[in-house]
């Protein structure tokens, strides 16, 4: 029951508090000279945020940068130690390897998907319950998603009832039943494709609506020309939704690297299917070593820093064009 | 069947194909969820549509009590509610000052907060765990609240700051000519005019909140008391191994708000789940 009187305090107090001190605010920038009064509000409108992202985000970067100089303690700066420590663990190598195969295949097969049901979801009647089961997913955690793709991926030896559904599908063709999470040839896969599943949703509504943009006169002109639709589609289409494909891959390619619910659920990075994010946690949790888990986190960001770059550039050019 | 019918066979071919791949795990899950112990470890799930028909609610019985998942969704909604309201509260000021007011380094803070957008949480992990382990906030709710709130506010500002910069200046101007204050002006013109973009931004930080698992693992911990939906059904993945009736009917209480929120509010659920994606 206390829970509840502390969630109450929570929901209403925390919005009545921000307007009073709003209200507050505006009674202090009052009694300032009229000219005065545009500078300094701004700072008081922006304080409590400002407050939240220095303490919970600038302020840990910059820190965990740091740390990664320290011993598992953070008690004595070891110089460059970790990274040495990390650049030469075989977990750590697995698990960069493993991030490099979620990079390029995760990508790729959200894009090919997404792009695929866009395009062809566009052709028939039902497209809008068609994109909306695609979708359904999307709000599906990945801890659940992880539990119900376990369930299909489950296995039996030969010879027995196969209960789970892929091994039930293989053998009925007439294959042999797979450990598929086990198995070292197929695990990371099977793990990536969880994640395709969960995201391909996003990849087709951004696609679809890029899609809906592409002039039909264009595509109608290309057609009167006798251009097939395999063609129209490469030198139209493509061409027109390459800046919407940019943007979606790069958001997949921020995830891939940051990937971490389905491994920890599914694996937890046995079988050679370590991720960085992972390892980290490990590093952390089970180690309690926090100089190479910070050496690992920076890796990390060092990782995304190019798709930040690339962002900033973005966001800077739609500034411009606003 | 006339011949431009027979020609789109292969494509609704395709498209079925793929909703049923994407359709398949979930029905699986939920069907499975009904069936009896003895069913589900010796038969498939699919058979449950052959006589007899044998359904029951056991297994949600068994989660909801013995395995603690009806407090845990208690704790879900605890974690996720304030963390919803909180930083959308504080962000909407914030987006305000961005996108009406001009102050020096507006440009340069901006640009921060896009990047901060992309930076992992993984960088923040341990500083922020010292930081309530100092003030004695671990395993607290008013610890992830803080956590989820700092987290989720790059994204709510960078998205309200952008909506409300798309509103009309001739709008402020007549506000100001009939004398309205800043405050008027927010509460009574921006903050109505922006139900849409407040709505997709709360669907999006409640699923982002609602679906974390690694900030509940690292601030809350596994303690029954406060331990959410995602961590409570993750450790079952390790201690109940083959019962698939129960891991299933657990996912799927997980997973029952979600869907319905999707349901219910489609439109909004996925404009704000595509815009959002890129937070980090």
């Amino acid at each position: 029951m206390e829970q509840f009187g502390l969630l109450a305090v929570a929901v209403i107090g925390v919005p009545l508090a921000l307007t009073g001190y709003i209200f507050l605010v505006e009674a202090i920038v009052g009694t300032l000279p009229r000219r005065r009064r545009p500078q300094v509000r701004p700072w008081f409108w922006i304080g409590p945020a400002l407050a939240f992202v220095l303490v919970f985000l600038v302020y840990p970067t910059l820190q965990t940068i740091w740390l990664s100089f320290f011993d598992a303690s953070s008690a004595n700066f070891v110089g460059a130690d970790n990274y040495t420590f990390i650049a030469q663990d075989d977990n750590v190598r697995t698990a960069l390897r493993n991030n490099v195969l979620w990079v390029v295949f995760y990508t790729a097969a959200v894009l090919v998907f997404g792009l695929l049901i866009a395009v062809l979801a566009d052709r028939v009647p039902y497209e809008g319950p068609a994109k909306s089961l695609i979708f359904v997913p999307m709000a599906i955690s990945f801890v659940a998603a992880s539990v119900v793709w376990k369930f299909i991926y489950a296995y039996q030896p030969p010879g027995v009832l196969q209960t789970g559904t892929l091994n039930a599908v293989v053998t009925t063709v007439g294959g042999e039943p797979r450990a598929w999470l086990t198995d070292l040839a197929t695990n990371n896969f099977a793990l990536i494709f969880v994640a395709v599943w969960s995201w391909t949703g996003f990849a087709t509504v951004i696609l679809s609506a890029g899609l809906k943009g592409v002039p039909v006169e264009l595509l109608e002109a290309a057609r009167v020309d006798g251009a097939k639709e395999r063609t129209v589609f490469r030198q139209i289409v493509l061409p027109l939704l390459g800046p919407t494909i940019a943007v979606v891959a790069t958001t997949l390619v921020i995830f891939a690297l940051k990937a971490f619910d389905v491994v920890y659920v599914m694996t937890n990075g046995n079988f050679d299917t370590e991720v960085i994010a992972n390892r980290m946690y490990k590093e952390l949790f089970n180690s309690r070593n926090f100089g190479r888990a910070a050496a690992i986190a920076t890796l990390l960001l060092a990782a995304i820093i190019p798709v930040l770059i690339v962002n900033l550039r973005r966001f800077r050019f739609q500034e411009a064009i606003r | 069947m006339n011949a431009r019918a027979v020609s789109k066979l292969p494509l609704h071919v395709t498209i079925i194909g793929i909703m049923l791949i994407w359709t398949v795990p979930t029905l699986a899950m939920l069907v499975n969820s009904f069936r009896p112990a003895f069913l589900v470890s010796t038969t498939g799930w699919w058979e449950a549509f052959v006589p007899p028909f044998q359904f029951t609610l056991e297994n949600y019985e068994k989660v909801l009590t013995t395995n603690h998942m009806a407090e845990a969704f208690v704790n879900s909604l605890t974690v996720t509610i304030p963390g919803t309201i909180i930083p959308i509260a504080i962000a909407a000021f914030a987006a305000y000052a961005f996108a009406w007011m001009k102050f020096p380094l507006r440009n340069t803070l901006f640009l921060t907060l896009v990047a901060l957008l992309v930076v992992p949480l993984q960088m923040t992990l341990i500083p922020v765990l010292r930081l309530f382990t100092n003030f004695q906030l671990n395993g607290t709710f008013l610890a992830i609240w803080l956590a989820h709130t700092g987290y989720g506010l790059p994204f709510a500002i960078y998205l309200l700051r952008n909506f409300f910069g798309g509103l009309p200046r001739e709008l402020f101007e007549a506000a100001a000519i009939d004398g309205a204050g800043v405050i008027t002006t927010f509460f009574r013109l921006v903050l109505p005019l922006s139900v849409p973009a407040l709505a997709s931004l709360a669907i999006f930080q409640f699923l982002w909140v609602w679906n974390d698992l690694l900030v509940a693992l690292v601030y809350l911990g596994g303690r029954t008391a406060v331990a959410p939906m995602t961590v409570t059904v993750s450790n079952l993945v390790n201690s109940l191994g083959q019962n698939w009736q129960l891991l299933t009917s657990a996912a799927f209480i997980s997973t029952a708000l979600p869907l319905l929120v999707f349901f219910a509010l489609q439109r909004y659920f996925v404009r704000g789940m595509t815009a959002g994606a890129v937070k980090g």
